[in-house]
């Protein structure tokens, strides 16, 4: 399983890219594989905003649904188009192709409330 | 709940070192996919797949009394079932709701019935509470028996090489006792996919080989292990029935679309007089298919809204493979039920236009 360290987590398997006051995010390695084959996201739109451990999208598997929870507060600046047509591309690339918003950072100190990629990995150890 | 470990199919280290996700079902460790459900779906409508479904529970019920006994215990007619014929039928509750659906298999000296394994322990204890005090003898054979199914538009051809007696001309819902590689099997032209296919029942002390020998048979097709998942979405683009999900102890089989397998004039048995006195009543509603007209994927649950009213719910849903869109079965209100009508699927409190279908959903090629 795939847990890249210059990334940071959540417990709802989340994760995050900071760069500057701006987060990029998606879902984790794990997240994709244990909900097997997405086939479609709903997501916000740009200049929506979302709150932190609120649910801001939801995510369809075949078998099963899941919500979709903001790791941080801020405003979406950015949304990856591409997962309307090739939702795929989570299960298949979800650090990188797979990202789902950039979000402005409401409050830059709610990134210190992520999880490293070691407390991360230690919590799916943990199951 | 009782709190045992799942007990494992004599499959079950195969699946691990293929990769499997695992998850108790039934209360065994099952297959619930392998590479993905999408890929097995589409290797199962393209080629042939093949899945370990010894979950699935076995009754072998023999005895001078038995055909009288199970055709007041089972809802379709018995006495019409041929030796080396399969007959799907179901049990029933004085009441008309469903015990459990089956497949019933006659051999020259006694019937094996095959229920699904999340009723078992209820079916055996159904059979024991009517079965007469002399001359039905039932023994509970689940297992003793791993049960193979292999499926898709090229599994006769793969198995017909390997299997003895000639296969190719034994017609759907017939079986013959056989071999396959060498293994002494039951093979049966059934299957829970709409596709072509076979299960194959056999000792379990021959699990790993007969698995192993169908892997290698399949080769040439590119035969993949199929899980529970895509099995799901299999049979429910084929508006087979689950029970759990579509079917249970509060339905009857006529609103279930099962009137096809419910004999009433065939004489007595068990729910009769509630069915028939439903079916005089007229239905109220019926388990139909419907399609989602936007991206949306109906789930067990859901309810189906007509004009802002509540017309039905949804009992089995998925996004279809094959359809790639969302699909599923739910119990209509009378009026409401035609091909065709447009109603509004509620998704966690959105509204998505949804409309009845013609069922199956998919036509194999």
């Amino acid at each position: 399983m795939n847990i890249p360290s210059n990334l940071l987590y959540t417990k709802e398997h989340e994760w995050a890219a900071v760069a500057g006051d701006v987060v990029t995010i998606g879902i984790t390695d794990y997240a994709q594989g244990e909900l097997g084959d997405i086939v479609f996201v709903e997501l916000p739109q740009v200049g929506d905003s979302v709150v932190k451990g609120d649910s801001f999208g939801t995510i369809e598997a075949v078998k099963a649904v899941s919500d979709l929870y903001a790791p941080v507060s801020g405003e979406v600046t950015e949304v990856n188009d591409d997962l309307a047509d090739t939702p795929e591309i989570i299960n298949q690339s979800p650090y990188d192709e797979g990202w789902m918003l950039k979000i402005k950072l409401s409050d830059p100190s709610q990134k210190d409330d992520m999880l490293s990629a070691d407390g991360y990995k230690k919590l799916i150890a943990e199951g | 709940m009782e709190m045992t470990e799942p007990k494992k199919t004599a499959l079950y280290d195969i699946h691990k070192a293929l990769g499997a996700k695992l998850v108790t079902f039934a209360g065994y460790w099952m297959p619930v996919q392998y590479q993905g459900i999408i890929a097995e779906h589409r290797r199962v409508r393209s080629t042939v797949g093949i899945f370990d479904v010894s979950h699935m529970g076995e009754f072998a019920l023999r005895g001078p009394d038995v055909e009288r006994f199970l055709n007041k215990i089972t809802i379709n007619n018995v006495a019409q079932l041929e030796v080396g014929q399969v007959q799907y039928s179901a049990m029933c509750y004085p009441e008309g709701g469903i015990v459990d659906d089956l497949l019933l298999y006659r051999f020259e000296d006694h019937y094996v019935m095959v229920v699904n394994a999340s009723n078992l322990e209820k079916d055996r204890n159904w059979i024991i509470e009517h079965v007469p005090e002399q001359g039905v003898d039932l023994d509970d054979i689940s297992d003793d028996i791993t049960l193979l199914a292999v499926q898709g538009p090229k599994a006769l051809e793969m198995l017909q090489p390997i299997t003895d007696p000639d296969i190719a001309e034994l017609p759907y819902y017939r079986f013959v006792e056989g071999d396959v590689a060498g293994t002494p099997a039951v093979i049966s032209r059934t299957g829970y996919t709409g596709e072509l296919g076979c299960e194959i029942y056999a000792a379990k002390s021959h699990s790993r080989e007969l698995w192993n020998d169908l892997i290698e048979a399949g080769e040439k097709f590119d035969i993949q292990p199929i899980g529970l998942g895509a099995r799901d979405t299999l049979r429910l683009e084929m508006k087979f029935c689950l029970y759990g999900n579509d079917i249970d102890q509060t339905t009857n089989p006529l609103e279930a679309g099962l009137g096809w397998i419910t004999k009433l004039k065939k004489g007595d048995f068990i729910g009769r007089d509630a069915i028939q006195a439903a079916k005089n009543r007229g239905l109220k509603r019926k388990l139909v298919g419907f399609e989602v007209l936007e991206k949306a994927v109906p789930r067990h649950g859901y309810f189906l809204y007509k004009d802002g009213i509540k017309v039905g719910e949804v009992t089995s849903g998925t996004h279809s493979p094959s359809l790639n869109r969302g699909i599923g079965l739910a119990y209509i209100n009378k009026n409401h039920w035609d091909v065709g009508t447009e109603m509004e699927l509620n998704v966690r409190g959105r509204r998505y236009p949804a409309r009845v279908v013609e069922t199956p959903f998919y036509k194999s090629k």
